[in-house]
């Protein structure tokens, strides 16, 4: 077969690949979550993230969010839920918690862990969940009484996804 | 595993915490009178205090309110699904009931403080 002139190939560096494996980790991960049964609707212990906290520590910021965007879209993909409002949801507390994690780079490694960043990720993925319904779903204040329990529950979640994170970034870091 | 800062962090979401759950006991507080809204704009706002019934026209036809022993609820509605009917009846400051087929609902309002006024 004769090359076409505008064919390109890329090349996928070794950072590609292991972004692409630890989006697919998370992806199934994010599987986990949807099956696990949750005892009011927001609540999930977001075992997904814990793959966006591997790849922030031992790839960097700009890692981490390819492998929530990745997951985000793949998950939902998946699940069917591309485009609808608990996508779009799973998109806009993916962004805070992102957004927050590049400013957590700020914090001193000497006296801050990774469980510091996947508390304060917790509390920043329920916050811009919660902004984007009372924005756009539900327009009205009362959403706001949600946040004590869902706060309660993303600081457990954050402190298991914090643990298990390190755990495994430990792990990795002794190979 | 866990260093000093992840302490500081872990206190001060647990205190924010705090704050949050005491504020909620706050505002889930008593109801004084019911407002309702058409089109999401308000039309009338009643009194809590006296039992009485009010009609709201919608699209779809009458919205029958209640108002009883300082409750109110939606009393007949020709929603299809009857979510706001089924609703029964509201208590608390805060508390809502939206027929959206039919363009009304309604919600309990309150004065913001739990006290408004305090006597020795």
């Amino acid at each position: 077969m004769t090359r076409s002139p505008t064919e390109r190939t890329l090349q996928a560096s070794a950072d590609d690949h292991r972004i692409a494996s630890l989006a697919a980790l998370a992806i199934a991960l994010g599987m986990v979550d949807a099956a696990i049964p949750s005892p009011l609707p927001g609540v999930k212990p977001g075992l997904a993230n814990i793959m966006t906290l591997f790849a922030l520590h031992t790839l960097g910021w700009r890692a981490a969010v390819w492998v929530t965007l990745l997951r985000v879209v793949g998950a939902g993909l998946l699940l069917g839920s591309l485009f609808t409002p608990g996508f779009w949801l799973s998109l806009g507390g993916a962004l805070a918690s992102l957004l927050l994690l590049g400013a957590c780079r700020a914090l001193p490694a000497r006296h801050f862990s990774l469980v510091s960043h996947s508390l304060l990720a917790a509390q920043a993925h329920l916050l811009g969940q919660l902004l984007l319904v009372r924005l756009f779903l539900i327009p009205y204040d009362n959403i706001l009484l949600l946040f004590p329990p869902l706060a309660l529950a993303a600081l457990l979640g954050g402190i298991a996804n914090g643990l298990i994170a390190s755990h495994l970034v430990q792990a990795h870091d002794k190979d | 595993m866990f260093k000093a800062g992840d302490y500081l962090v872990l206190l001060a979401l647990c205190a924010l915490l705090l704050a949050a759950f005491l504020q909620l006991g706050r505002h889930a507080g008593e109801a004084d009178s019911v407002i309702v809204r058409q089109n999401g704009t308000e039309t009338i706002r009643l009194p809590l205090r006296l039992n009485r019934r009010h009609v709201a026209r919608g699209p779809l036809g009458l919205t029958e309110i209640e108002i009883h022993n300082g409750q109110a609820r939606i009393r007949r509605d020709p929603s299809p699904r009857q979510y706001c009917v089924q609703q029964g009846w509201l208590r608390h400051s805060g508390d809502i009931a939206v027929c959206l087929p039919n363009r009304v609902s309604i919600e309990l309002a309150g004065t913001r403080q739990a006290h408004d006024s305090l006597a020795y």
